[in-house]
């Protein structure tokens, strides 16, 4: 009885995610002996983590009630130029923080580009996004004549490739930037302005928040973490494919927020929560794979997980 | 219980031990009661005090922990609002429940629209209906207009003929009249009347007890919970009800006023806007209260948003301590030390999924941030807020969705005090809060008003202004019709000006 009154305790809204990531890791080293091996945890950090930066920024959009579907087309977009300028400057040190520097400043820029819409067009961000995400591509499509950007340098792959203290670069770089973002978001004004206009964004305006300029600058936020992402991808390797790069990575960027326990409707939300959804979605993939599931159903499992993340977080909600 | 009263008669609706518990703490303890068909059935009570917590259950919102509650002498579960509804129980509720984008008649048959061949939607039917429905209620509302677009008074009608619009046989309202203005009251008492007749049961909400008095049969009074007494109206006055409901004797209702300085802090000039201001004029001196009364629909709270920059202006100017300032948006309102509290709590005054220190701080973090949120101090001010303003609360970190109305306003009000503000614009301060929580907003006003804070107190009910104010601006349509002072601020005097029948219009 002791147990059970222990596991009512439990504040599942918060937590769900957290036990959810704990059921599945403890099922899936039952599952396969190697799942626990340092080498494959490592592996699906490192696979998770493109995304999962993208899913940081896109955490503050949806908390702020937008949506972001141009991501993927923005991380072509941003890599594509990153490789381009990379190449115009040699390929050196110089040229690579040249193009990382160009990169993120691209990242933002296309970001306030939706934002700027969003706020003073006034056009819903799901519509906007929509439109921006065709031209990205279709941009990309052309500046690359729909082939790869090919990068000549030999120092770029230490970017994404490497490691520091056993641990790939780009896991660092997701772990720091989740770090960083979640002390935005739960001790700044601003990650408290973000909440407050995606509640109830009447009062925020009443409470003499910036509501625009709030929600303007959640987008250029996931603009950022999207450069980010296509600088660690593009180095990774060492090219970007103009028709492939950043393929659907909205949706798993947007899945790892929803899994992580932000409501889609705005307002409240959790970085690591996202962190955690990230992850998830990276062992369910991984343990399919091990498993031996043919790769066409895993869209399907994945499929499932959102909604019954969803559907949970759901019940929760409505049992007042 | 006192029975004979109704001999013969079986109850319409019963309830036996009912209680209710939120997460340990009991809301309602062991409500024993029967309902009578035909009767208007009072309940009274402080905030908190269960009244909402026990319609609610009765119209299938909550579910009681315990007890049993019995429909037409058969006992019932009440799933949920429709299956309410499916037995003859309507509800006005206290806070709106209507879809800002859909039309009148949308709203009054959602969920029941009326089709034709089962199919398509008899919109002219249902427009014929509302517009009839409207008509009894005598107000002037256009079935095809927005809800966003009425006032609050019109949004509280349209509920009303909302719950109306069904057969019901029994008619629970939540505090119907709160936001309307004494003529709109005694439409709704003889509509009430009318029903009676009829044989509509009807349990009535309020604080104001004179209205009590005035059209209930019975009255029960909740403290805490708990039922203190079920008496025939006849037999309690409303003397005896406010003592039961506090437990104990009230003190003074309105503190004495104090005399301002001479010292004039604030100037609206000739202030004109798109909609419905015209050159409205006044000033503001120190530690004043000024009263804005007028008829709903006035322009009185148009002419604050004004001046917070909510609203465009289209003419005319304000100035703070002889010089001009320019407001354009309610953050450089704050930064003049303007604070708005206003009159649509839920839809404009707190975030409702915030917990108690994020609303109260809302406004102000910037005082509470060296770069990051400085969490314990804004906790300190926020605990320091719920002791002095007697706010119920479990934690500083519940959610406000969980309040009673008089609390989501205590909160309100301390949000807008924690801007350090030099003048205060409060916007129907005690609208839907009980007497005692009303005495401690009146006391708390006159507070800050001897520290040399000036007040904008906007509201419909003119004892408070009478009570409160040093001078009173009176409006009509927009405009400014008299500024009343000292022996000239009288019901009759008010509203001869807030009518037209005297004063420039």
């Amino acid at each position: 009885m002791a147990f059970r009154d222990f596991l009512k305790k439990i504040p599942y809204d918060k937590m769900g995610p957290y036990i959810a990531l704990l059921i599945l890791f403890v099922a899936s080293s039952l599952a396969s002996p190697y799942f626990l091996q340092l080498r494959n945890v490592l592996n699906i950090l490192r696979q998770v983590s493109y995304t999962g930066i993208i899913g940081l920024g896109m955490t503050f959009v949806i908390i702020s009630g937008g949506i972001d579907l141009s991501v993927g087309s923005m991380t072509a977009f941003v890599g594509g130029i990153v490789i381009l300028t990379l190449n115009q400057f040699g390929g050196g040190v110089d040229a690579i923080w040249i193009a990382i520097i160009l990169g993120v400043l691209m990242g933002m820029g296309c970001g306030a580009i939706n934002g700027l819409v969003v706020t003073k067009g006034k056009v819903a961000p799901f519509i906007v996004t929509l439109g921006t995400m065709a031209i990205f591509r279709s941009l990309t499509l052309y500046i690359g004549n729909a082939g790869e950007f090919r990068s000549a340098s030999r120092l770029f792959p230490e970017v994404g490739m490497g490691f520091f203290l056993e641990i790939p670069i780009p896991v660092w770089v997701f772990f720091i930037l989740a770090t960083v973002f979640s002390v935005v978001l739960n001790h700044t004004r601003f990650g408290r302005h973000v909440c407050a206009v995606g509640s109830n964004s009447r009062v925020a305006a009443y409470s003499a928040i910036k509501v625009n300029w709030v929600r303007f600058l959640s987008y250029v936020i996931v603009g950022f973490t999207v450069a980010v992402s296509a600088v660690l991808l593009g180095s990774r390797l060492n090219a970007i494919s103009s028709t492939n790069a950043g393929l659907n990575y909205e949706l798993d960027a947007i899945a790892a927020v929803i899994i992580g326990g932000t409501a889609m409707t705005g307002g409240t939300g959790s970085i690591w929560g996202t962190v955690v959804g990230a992850i998830i979605l990276g062992i369910v993939n991984n343990m399919l794979n091990m498993l031996g599931v043919s790769p066409y159903l895993q869209g399907t499992v994945k499929g499932l997980v959102i909604i019954g993340a969803v559907l949970v977080q759901r019940k929760r909600g409505s049992s007042i | 219980m006192n029975l004979d009263q109704q001999p013969s008669n079986s109850p319409l609706t019963a309830t036996k031990g009912i209680s209710k518990d939120f997460s340990g703490v009991r809301v309602l303890d062991q409500i024993s009661i029967d309902i009578f068909p035909g009767e208007v059935f009072g309940i009274i009570g402080e905030n908190g005090a269960g009244k909402s917590t026990l319609i609610k259950i009765l119209s299938g919102i909550y579910h009681p922990s315990e007890g049993q509650i019995s429909f037409e002498g058969n006992p019932v579960t009440v799933k949920d609002p429709l299956a309410a509804r499916k037995l003859g129980i309507s509800t006005i509720p206290q806070e709106f429940n209507l879809i800002q984008h859909l039309n009148v008649f949308e709203n009054i048959f959602l969920g029941q629209e009326q089709r034709s061949k089962k199919v398509f939607l008899s919109k002219r039917q249902m427009i014929q209906k509302t517009r009839t429905l409207l008509g009894e209620l005598e107000t002037k509302i256009d079935p095809k207009a927005k809800i966003q677009s009425l006032s609050v008074a019109q949004k509280q009608m349209v509920e009303i003929a909302k719950a109306l619009a069904f057969e019901s046989k029994l008619l629970i309202m939540d505090e119907p009249t709160t936001v309307l203005a004494r003529h709109e009251i005694e439409i709704l008492f003889n509509l009430m009347r009318k029903l009676k007749e009829k044989g509509v049961t009807m349990v009535y909400i309020s604080h104001k007890l004179k209205e009590v008095k005035e059209i209930c049969d019975r009255v029960m009074i909740l403290r805490d919970g708990k039922m203190i007494s079920l008496d025939p109206i006849d037999e309690v006055d409303e003397h005896l009800m406010a003592k039961r409901m506090v437990g104990r004797e009230l003190s003074q209702i309105f503190p004495d006023k104090i005399q301002p300085v001479e010292e004039i802090v604030f100037e609206a000039k000739n202030l004109s806007e798109e909609k419905i201001l015209k050159d409205v004029s006044f000033d503001l001196r120190k530690g004043e209260i000024l009263g804005f009364a007028g008829l709903v629909g006035a322009g009185r709270t148009e002419t604050a948003e004004t001046i917070i920059g909510i609203r465009k202006k289209k003419r005319g100017s304000l100035w703070l301590k002889g010089k001009e300032v320019a407001i354009h948006n309610p953050s450089a309102a704050h930064r003049y030390g303007i604070s708005y509290l206003s009159e649509d709590r839920q839809g404009i005054g707190i975030i409702t999924n915030f917990d108690i220190i994020s609303n109260i701080t809302l406004s102000s973090l910037k005082d509470y941030c060296k770069f990051l949120i400085q969490h314990k101090r804004a906790r300190k001010k926020a605990a320091g807020y719920v002791k002095e303003f007697g706010i119920r609360a479990a934690s500083l970190k519940t959610k406000l969705e969980f309040f009673s109305g008089g609390n989501q306003q205590k909160v309100s009000l301390a949000k807008s005090l924690d801007v350090d503000p030099k003048i205060l614009i409060v916007d129907e301060p005690t609208r839907g809060i009980d007497v005692q929580a009303k005495r401690e907003v009146y006391h708390f006003l006159n507070q800050l008003a001897r520290t040399g804070i000036s007040i904008i107190l906007i509201s419909s009910e003119l004892e408070e202004i009478i009570g409160m104010c040093n001078r009173v601006v009176v409006m009509k349509e927009g405009q400014v019709t008299g500024i009343l002072s000292d022996e000239h601020i009288t019901e009759h005097e008010i509203m001869l000006h807030a009518t037209g029948l005297k004063g420039v219009a």
